[in-house]
């Protein structure tokens, strides 16, 4: 007989589900200002708590507090928020565009806006991102035109991508935001390789690397650690950590790790955990780490503490799976409410003038759907031609795409 | 003109690619101080610096998926994958990512990769080292793949895979490394240095994509083979005596198709040939399109010769490999019906 008592598999679960009253009292929120800033070229080793604290800037009265605080000028935050603002205005359309059949899916940022718009203002030309879909705010805050944008969610005939790609799935190697795949996780290794190249190559220029906390459990994300850490390539690899994988919450890709961060410390590389609604926070993190990337130090892994406010895209419903308020509880805010807080406080904008910013950018998006509806909406209008299908598969079209093309008649 | 084993062809290539443009980059595992554990990269490091020539974690997903990164920037990956075997943890890097790049971003990025791994069997290697798998690659749009059967044609194609601007997949038959190998495996192994293919041009030249290779001139059938399979084809002509014609097809994708048709409409029948497993094969595809296109032309219905639907065996590697014994008595079979 054995002494063993039976063995039983741990799944893990979320505290709530739908029914249950939202309480995130059990998280963590360090004080605004409180997480040290260390030097960039600080030894990894020395700053392992940093993978498991929240470096956050501003605090509930809207002050920007501490070490990170003063990355940006006035005028740099205020561009910010219209960047943000934009975003949030351009989701607005886009899924209401989705539900009057304009096109056929969509994906919305709300509450994620200050990660990527952020993050963008700290790169320079020529440096490269490798996108999730979730980040069409490293697009809005390097100038892409919203024009644009909207031709590829309606596949129109002007979509820069040809009509070949799900919504939302842009490309802009001029904007450096690279091909957006959907296959989770593979852009994650790409962007350490286009770092690595870089570095071959004596360039100066860095890759950004942008995944989901779900999707660090592929292998991609390991595959990328380990090339990053060994050749201690120029990249800055960012997790956006927004609670939930469709209706999977983090704890099932997380597991035992403390903080998805602290993946990175096995790998002897600085992780830093960051409040991801603090659009300050944000570019000081971001701005830390593209430096080190620049300057030789090598890699540095980013958790973004956020929460992902809409579903996941326009084919699912988080009442299903998580409590329908749980949104208005998280406590870490929401990043446009905050800065909008924040430049009051600093005496350069206030509620009139949001009000006022809010109805231009509403103007300019819908001016902008405008244009882009001339070119076509996905099943009215101009589309990209059959032909076209046929195109760019390879360099030269060789001769059994070529018959094929023939027989559809094209 | 030096003689060269397959080997040193394709190191030739790689050597003489790295010299000519700096954005040649090689890389894999043992790839770097070692040279290869098939010494294909013996030397380079050394010659180029570890920068261009270098050493890879484990991980043939990071390998592929990385190449496809520098490739993006501007660079030219040539990368290996230790035995085709391997290659699985980068399938998904090489499917949905370097074949559907430049479509997916209308030209904007591109994956001009090239990913190098030995294929096929005849050397005791078990299922782990044996495998063939193009029919993998040939079924993926946006891919390119060749397998080449001697030094001459390795050497051309792989500086034409690495200056192709679409990524590639290069299928090495390690069993043909050192010499041609007919299936005969009692028999004493006949080097390149002793046949007239291992004759390989120094300097750069490339062989074109999408061409194949007649062997054999033969009217009574055509034979179509790559890789190991083309040497025992030609032996099964000479021992049975059929006049056939045996087509090295070299690049399965983009196919010679023009090359195909033209022989069986002269011979009229059609024996196709590989190590790789029979369902779904590459075969199916060659049947399928001799079909399509030589369907009045055929005397008798077309016979393959392939590997079984097995995994590939260790103590019965010699029942499992498509020799000159099988491989003839298709080809009197189809002489025959």
């Amino acid at each position: 007989m054995s002494d063993y008592p039976p063995l039983s598999l741990h799944v893990p679960e979320p505290e709530l589900r739908p029914g249950d009253t939202p309480d995130f009292s059990n998280v963590a929120i360090p004080k605004a200002g409180s997480v040290p800033r260390p030097p960039i070229d600080v030894d990894a080793k020395d700053i392992k708590e940093l993978a498991y604290s929240i470096i956050r800037v501003l605090n509930r009265e809207g002050e920007a507090k501490g070490p990170w605080a003063g990355s940006l000028t006035a005028e740099e935050t205020l561009a910010g928020l219209r960047h943000m603002m934009t975003l949030r205005a351009f989701d607005a359309r886009m899924q209401l565009a989705q539900r009057q059949g304009k096109t056929s899916f969509y994906m919305q940022h709300t509450g994620e806006e200050a990660v990527s718009c952020a993050f963008q203002r700290a790169l320079l030309p020529g440096d490269m991102n490798f996108p999730t879909y979730r980040q069409a705010g490293l697009l809005v805050a390097s100038g892409y035109p919203l024009v644009d944008m909207m031709n590829q969610v309606f596949s129109n005939e002007a979509d820069p991508v040809k009509g070949r790609q799900l919504p939302v799935f842009y490309s802009s190697r001029e904007h450096g935001f690279f091909s957006i795949s959907g296959n989770l996780a593979t852009q994650f290794i790409q962007a350490v390789g286009w770092a690595m190249a870089s570095a071959i190559s004596n360039d100066t220029k860095i890759a950004s690397a942008w995944i989901g906390d779900g999707s660090t459990a592929e292998n991609d994300f390991h595959a990328a650690l380990v090339f990053a850490s060994t050749y201690r390539a120029p990249v800055v690899l960012n997790i956006v950590n927004n609670q939930w994988a469709i209706s999977t919450f983090q704890g099932i890709a997380r597991g035992g790790s403390g903080t998805f961060a602290a993946r990175g410390l096995g790998f002897g590389m600085p992780a830093l955990r960051v409040d991801g609604n603090d659009y300050l926070a944000v570019h000081a993190v971001a701005k830390w780490a593209v430096e080190r990337a620049r300057r030789g130090l090598g890699p540095t892994l980013v958790e973004y503490v956020t929460y992902r406010v809409g579903p996941h895209s326009t084919s699912d419903d988080p009442s299903a799976y998580r409590p329908k308020t749980e949104s208005d509880a998280w406590p870490l805010g929401d990043p446009v409410i905050r800065l909008k807080n924040h430049l009051i406080r600093l005496g350069v904008w206030s509620d009139e003038r949001h009000k006022q910013a809010e109805a231009e950018i509403q103007d300019g998006v819908v001016a902008a759907q405008k244009e882009a509806e001339k070119n076509g909406t996905l099943h009215a209008g101009g589309k990209p031609s059959v032909r076209d299908m046929f195109e760019g598969v390879y360099a030269e079209m060789p001769p059994h795409l070529r018959r094929q093309r023939q027989q559809a008649g094209v | 003109m030096p003689r060269m084993t397959m080997i040193e062809a394709i190191r030739s290539a790689m050597d003489i690619s790295m010299a000519r443009d700096e954005k040649v980059v090689v890389f894999g595992e043992d790839v770097g101080y070692f040279g290869g554990v098939f010494r294909c990269t013996a030397g380079l490091q050394q010659k180029y610096g570890k920068s261009r020539c270098f050493d890879t974690p484990i991980s043939e997903l990071g390998i592929v998926g990385a190449a496809i990164g520098m490739a993006a920037y501007g660079l030219r990956p040539c990368v290996e994958i230790q035995f085709a075997d391997y290659f699985y943890p980068a399938y998904d890097q090489i499917v949905s990512e370097a074949a559907r790049l430049r479509f997916r971003s209308a030209g904007q990025f591109t994956s001009p990769i090239v990913v190098r791994m030995p294929t096929g069997g005849g050397i005791f290697g078990a299922q782990t080292h044996s495998q063939s798998p193009e029919a993998l690659f040939t079924h993926v749009a946006g891919l390119k793949t060749i397998i080449p059967s001697n030094p001459r044609d390795a050497k051309g194609l792989l500086i034409a895979a690495i200056e192709d601007p679409d990524p590639v997949i290069f299928l090495e038959p390690k069993r043909l490394y050192n010499g041609p190998f007919d299936g005969h495996h009692d028999r004493p192994i006949m080097p390149w240095s002793k046949h007239d293919l291992g004759e390989v041009p120094d300097g750069h030249y490339t062989i074109p994509l999408g061409k194949a290779e007649i062997m054999r001139s033969g009217s009574d059938l055509t034979v179509l083979a790559y890789g190991t399979m083309t040497f025992v084809a030609l032996a099964a002509a000479e021992e049975t005596g059929i006049d056939a014609e045996v087509i090295d097809l070299r690049t399965l994708v983009p196919l010679d198709l023009e090359t195909i048709v033209a022989s069986v409409r002269k011979t009229g029948r059609c024996v196709i040939v590989h190590e790789a497993t029979l369902t779904s094969g590459f075969g199916a595809e060659l049947a399928a399109l001799v079909q399509e296109h030589c369907f009045y032309s055929l005397e008798t219905p077309i016979q393959r010769v392939t590997g079984w639907d097995t995994p590939y065996p260790h103590a019965q590697e010699w029942d499992y490999f498509p020799g000159p014994k099988r491989v003839g008595e298709a080809m009197v079979a189809v002489m025959e019906a």
